[in-house]
């Protein structure tokens, strides 16, 4: 089973990479972005076939390590 | 007094940390490998020195945080014993949840390598009791994500408890929370634990004990270090 974990800054934290891509894109001129923010993708396969199962050790390696909920949050996607 | 620097793939100034305590305190500290589970018996000092653990990979200090001594080193502070994190090993203390916040980026995405001026605000602290009282130090500060983090009640309950030990300051010695070098919650520079027995600091005490470098403003710290862990 394959899933994707995407880590993002929480909305409250400034995020400064992603106004640096925000404010390059503007210098090349690319039209209509309103504002960046940069985050993690993780692409994960399980052992397990089990979705609750993966879905439970996914959040643990979240918790875990995968994000800092400081100042992260996570969101587990499951592929095909 | 037995001192553990604990040395993760990638830290690099385990050997200027090792230099100072060998130096100021009289004995040379043990170098204890990152995968090992047990700090040497009779540890009194653990020190988290600076570097790049583990290349940064995922964030600053988060590998390392997890790596097989770190048990043993949150049972040492656990049982009151010191702990000190300088750069990397604040971020690792942050990271592993010894302290609260996190370091993110720098503000203004630069590294900044330079002296930065900092007011120590508590002196009743094993850390900090050879200090005079508003010591404004100066410290090399050489960080890329040393822009300290945290909820507002954290923040508040730092401020409240007294646990900001080292604050950056102006040329004129004033707290300027808007120009603070990077971009730091309340210029925050370092922080210590409730029991303050464990410290957490971006700069580098142990790069200014030599007058040969220019300063010696961090002698203070292990001289501290030294008078508390002095055995009869």
């Amino acid at each position: 089973m394959k899933a994707r974990v995407l880590v993002t800054l929480k909305s409250a934290v400034l995020d400064p990479q992603g106004k640096a891509i925000e404010g390059a894109l503007r210098s090349l001129g690319v039209p209509g972005v309103a504002s960046v923010r940069q985050g993690k993708v993780f692409d994960v396969e399980l052992e397990s076939a089990d979705k609750d199962k993966a879905e439970a050790t996914l959040k643990d390696a979240c918790e875990k390590l995968l994000a800092n909920t400081v100042i992260e949050s996570y969101r587990i996607e499951f592929v095909g | 007094m037995k001192s553990a620097v604990i040395l993760f793939p990638g830290s690099n100034r385990e050997g200027d940390v090792a230099r100072a305590i060998a130096g100021i305190c009289g004995t040379k500290p043990n170098i204890v490998w990152h995968a090992d589970s047990e700090l040497p018996p009779g540890t009194d000092l653990v020190v988290l020195p600076g570097g790049f653990s583990y290349g940064d990979y995922l964030r600053c200090g988060a590998i390392a945080a997890r790596a097989g001594i770190m048990p043993a080193v949150h049972a040492h502070a656990a049982k009151g014993g010191l702990v000190l994190g300088i750069c990397n090993g604040f971020q690792i203390l942050c990271e592993s949840g010894l302290l609260p916040g996190v370091l993110v980026r720098n503000a203004r995405l630069r590294f900044i390598c330079r002296e930065a001026l900092l007011r120590v605000e508590r002196i009743d602290t094993p850390f900090t009791r050879r200090y005079a009282k508003n010591a404004i130090v100066r410290f090399p500060v050489a960080h890329g994500e040393g822009n300290y983090t945290a909820d507002a009640e954290t923040l508040r309950r730092l401020e409240g408890d007294g646990r900001v030990i080292f604050r950056y300051v102006t040329a004129s010695g004033q707290r300027d929370d808007e120009q603070v070098l990077n971009g730091a919650a309340n210029s925050i520079a370092g922080i210590a634990s409730e029991k303050l027995n464990v410290l957490g600091l971006m700069p580098h005490p142990e790069n200014h004990v030599d007058p040969l470098l220019g300063s010696t403003d961090g002698r203070p710290l292990f001289e501290s270090l030294a008078s508390v862990l002095e055995r009869a």
